[in-house]
């Protein structure tokens, strides 16, 4: 089990039930040392999303204009969905296609 | 696996920029996108110093950051702009309740007035009202249209100069694509314009043309600006679809795929059209629609009668599809209102009679031969109605700005014409305060 912070907002926390902040344990999978960003990413769609997954993901990553960071940090200088994830780590989704 | 700061060196990077790829920590962000903002202000000339500037707000991130960045700039760079923030309240209760909220916070960090105008009080409606009268399949026709009027009639009640909008890269790259797919000739050869206004009596103004999306709501995020971002109840994620989806894709494969769009966007000459060389193409003249006035708001419009108006009058008549179905539709009939339109116009010298021309049967496919002195040509002014504006070529590009309505190219051009022609040195519905604040068309509530 990796205990993640995972953070929603611009939007997707409306998918989430209006929770920004969610802290959970995310278990590995099978036999593996790490958790990676496409793991908890695909562990929150199956367990905190309350309703629309087509507009959270898209195949086994990001619905394209959602943003992810790691730690606050893009997660395209990370390893994107390879990206590992430690005890503690805070891992954020920003919608960019909600209007105001 | 920590990258540092390509920029400093010293920090750590905290995002990778999507135009130049290079990892940047949250200062030199900062100073980069702030600079690259201002570059594009200086560039096209955007502002004047001591210009009134309204500030578009709808408190989500785009205009949030952009009276942010405005007000920063200001400062930093000395414009001599004095700014505020301009809300339409379009009567949604549980949407823009709570963003306006958020507008009013901004008006308190960033120091600038805010002034807010609704429907209810332009139009006699809300929006909440409006969707109770036609459903839930047109209302975006209804609020778009509203909206664009009340920006328009809100910035020149509180003596604006002109209106700065949050439209982004992405948003631009969005809307040349719908034109290409729409076919809308006229559109796609303006809307990668940095200044627009052609069809309003204020220039508008994008100071995010090149910003990208991703950026603005990084800045956002790191700055911890107070934005609200919630879908409309009454069309929860319609808004562009499919465009918007694309371009997002496009921008996964290849970042740069944003600014190619609008750079492209740029390079298109429409023949006839706005913008330069459109008489060098050789190409079929597109009939552009000519600046004139709504008879009855006096809303600038190329159509006797504004659609604001139209729609109006459906709802007030509780004959909502007005104005609404594919084919337009006026009381009489398009012709028959369009010749009387330019009839009136003829007798009484209004510049209505530009819109009510292009309209009318006799104007139509003329692009390429013009009136010929008819009087029916929308390029010939109604002070000159004898004399035709333009000697066989196309009517409506290769006219020398010099006369009235014949200017349908720059927008400065285009607002100097319709000032012109109103007599008086700006649009003379504009100056009367009254009839701004609440709408000719408008339902007359009983109080």
């Amino acid at each position: 089990m990796v205990r993640v912070v995972f953070e929603f907002s611009g939007g997707m926390e409306l998918l989430f039930g209006n929770q920004k902040v969610v802290e959970a344990d995310v278990p590995q999978h099978n036999g593996e040392q790490q958790l990676t960003v496409a793991a908890a990413m695909a562990w929150a769609r199956d367990n905190l999303l309350t309703e629309r997954p087509e507009l959270f993901m898209k195949g086994s990553s990001v619905r394209p204009g959602v943003l992810v960071l790691l730690n606050d940090t893009d997660w395209e200088l990370c390893g994107e969905l390879e990206a590992a994830v430690a005890d503690g780590d805070r891992v954020t989704f920003i919608s960019t296609l909600h209007g105001g | 696996m920590v990258r540092q700061c390509v920029h400093c060196t010293s920090q750590r990077a905290v995002l990778r920029r999507p135009k130049t790829a290079e990892p940047l920590c949250r200062e030199c962000f900062y100073a980069a996108l702030e600079q690259e903002v201002h570059e594009t202000i200086s560039a096209a000339r955007l502002f004047k110093p001591g210009e009134r500037v309204a500030v578009a707000a709808s408190g989500g991130k785009d205009s949030t950051v952009l009276a942010h960045m405005l007000t920063t700039l200001n400062a930093r760079h000395g414009y001599g702009l004095d700014l505020f923030l301009l809300s339409i309240d379009e009567g949604i209760s549980g949407y823009r309740d709570d963003s306006l909220e958020t507008v009013k916070r901004n008006e308190a960090q960033y120091q600038i007035p805010l002034h807010v105008f609704s429907y209810k009080d332009l139009y006699g409606w809300t929006m909440d009202e409006i969707v109770a009268a036609v459903g839930t399949k047109s209302n975006c026709t209804f609020c778009g249209v509203f909206r664009r009027q009340a920006l328009d009639r809100g910035a020149a009640l509180v003596g604006a100069d002109k209106i700065a909008t949050g439209h982004n890269a992405d948003d631009v790259a969005e809307t040349v694509l719908l034109n290409i797919l729409r076919g809308d000739v006229p559109r796609l050869g303006r809307c990668a314009n940095i200044i627009t206004g052609e069809d309003s009596p204020l220039p508008r103004v994008k100071p995010f043309k090149y910003t990208y999306e991703k950026e603005i709501v990084m800045y956002a995020y790191f700055k911890k600006l107070d934005y609200f971002s919630t879908e409309c109840i009454y069309s929860p994620f319609a808004a562009r679809g499919f465009a918007r989806e694309f371009v997002k894709d496009l921008e996964a494969a290849r970042p740069r795929a944003i600014v190619d769009l609008i750079r492209s966007a740029e390079q298109f000459r429409v023949p006839g059209g706005s913008g330069s060389g459109s008489s060098s193409t050789g190409g079929k003249a597109v009939a552009l629609p000519q600046p004139g006035n709504c008879q009855r708001c006096g809303y600038i419009s190329s159509q006797p009668v504004c659609k604001a108006c139209i729609l109006l009058e459906g709802l007030n008549k509780g004959l909502p599809r007005l104005g609404v179905s594919r084919t337009r539709r006026t009381p009489k009939g398009p012709a028959a209102e369009a010749a009387a339109a330019a009839d009136a116009a003829a007798a009484n010298g209004l510049p209505a009679a530009a819109g009510a021309a292009a309209d009318a049967p006799l104007a139509r496919g003329q692009a390429g031969t013009c009136c010929a002195g008819q009087g029916s040509c929308s390029g010939s002014s109604s002070r000159q109605p004898a004399q035709p504006c333009c000697a066989g070529g196309t009517c409506s590009s290769s006219l020398p700005a010099a006369d009235g309505a014949a200017a349908a190219s720059a927008p400065a051009a285009a607002a100097a014409a319709a000032a012109d022609t109103n007599g008086g040195g700006g649009f003379a519905y504009l100056q009367n305060k009254a009839a701004i604040a609440s709408h000719p068309s408008a339902r007359q509530l009983a109080d």
